[in-house]
């Protein structure tokens, strides 16, 4: 099973490229001229979106700085060990939304203080899998083309999120409590 | 989005003088701000990269195949673009890129399929139905196999990593379900201000 899954995510990648390369030139697609021609693209894009990044990343780390983050983690530790959550995991609850390398950081932080063994990185374990940065994805997605009214998006990500980290805690002590 | 930046700063600035942090505060600012540029930086080449290659599965027709399998179920989520619009087959591509783990091949999918979804939308300053679901389907970060996770348990020595995977998929389904249930009905309760834009414009 394992070594399946090794499999195919080493080969992902290749795979798609062997795959457009070949039917391209099977259909005589100039590749090489249309590949340049998308690629223009990539730098528009990137630079489009550099001034949503600067707000969303700048405020992130101030508020990580501040130390907000560790308190809010203090305030609810209470509530959340009656339902069987390590408070080592609380940070991670709130940082995933927020900043990838954060929530990996404090992940990898987890597992090698922990240990293999213990709960509260298998918790952190599925947390992390199981999320995507949402205010990342927001301010790149709607700053590469200028939405400036985001209407429900933030409250669904934010939502799917806390739902996310729920059914994390539900599943884990199904599985490995 | 005016409130969030508003309360991200605010509530930094008052937790960091609170507990004597101001001045990282303050760092975080210039750290921050270079750190963006750098995140965008260093997204142009994997951009230029697969806006290519996508460009040429668009060109020799396997986009428009995929768009056509999985029409059926892009056609009920996204029921207001129009079905021969370029966004289905990029939603498409941004969603298996994501459901095989490759975040750096779905956000230039995602973001062609934001511009051909902004094409459509009518009033260019706010965000449409489909571009809220799209959104709250990328937010969700369904995937298939966790590879950064398995790869930091392999490296604590954890026995038997895969376990994770499937308590980690059956949670990311749940998060992804709840994102497009939730859109939807948010979409009914939260309608665009038409009126409020026009009257914007005239001033």
């Amino acid at each position: 099973m394992s070594n399946l899954i090794n499999l195919i995510s080493v080969w992902a990648l290749p795979a798609i490229l062997l795959i457009v390369l070949t039917v391209g030139i099977f259909k005589k697609v100039p590749i090489y001229e249309e590949f340049t021609e998308g690629a223009k693209d990539g730098f528009k894009i990137a630079i489009k979106i550099i001034p949503y990044l600067v707000a969303i990343i700048v405020g992130i780390a101030m508020l990580r700085a501040s130390g907000a983050i560790e308190m809010c983690s203090n305030l609810m530790s209470g509530v959340l060990t009656r339902f069987n959550v390590p408070a080592d995991t609380l940070p991670l609850m709130i940082v995933r939304s927020l900043s990838g390398s954060a929530a990996l950081g404090v992940f990898s932080d987890i597992a090698n203080n922990l240990g293999p063994d213990s709960f509260a990185t298998k918790l952190a374990a599925v947390m992390v899998g199981s999320s995507e940065t949402t205010f990342y994805v927001l301010a790149v997605y709607f700053g590469a083309v200028g939405i400036k009214k985001l209407r429900y998006a933030v409250l669904v990500g934010v939502l799917a999120d806390i739902i996310g980290i729920i059914s994390a805690v539900w599943v884990a002590n199904l599985m490995f409590a | 989005m005016n409130y969030i930046f508003y309360f991200l700063i605010v509530i930094s600035i008052i937790v960091g003088a609170i507990n004597g942090k101001l001045q990282e505060v303050t760092n975080a600012v210039m750290d921050g701000a270079e750190l963006s540029v750098k995140v965008a930086f260093s997204l142009i080449g994997i951009m230029a990269f697969w806006l290519g290659i996508m460009r040429i599965a668009q060109k020799s027709g396997i986009i428009d195949w995929i768009a056509k399998v999985i029409k059926p179920i892009t056609k009920v989520l996204f029921n207001e673009i129009p079905p021969e619009s370029d966004a289905v087959g990029d939603i498409a591509m941004n969603f298996t890129a994501n459901a095989f783990g490759l975040s750096n091949a779905a956000t230039p999918f995602g973001l062609k399929a934001m511009e051909e979804l902004q094409n459509v939308n009518k009033d260019k300053t706010s965000a449409s139905n489909s571009m809220c679901l799209l959104l709250g389907m990328n937010t969700a970060g369904f995937q298939l196999i966790p590879t950064t996770v398995l790869a930091v348990l392999v490296g604590i020595g954890y026995k038997n990593p895969t376990e994770i995977i499937a308590p980690t998929l059956l949670v990311t389904t749940i998060a992804f379900v709840s994102a497009i249930i939730l859109s939807k009905i948010f979409q009914r309760i939260w309608k665009p201000r038409i009126e409020e834009v026009k009257n914007e414009q005239s001033d």
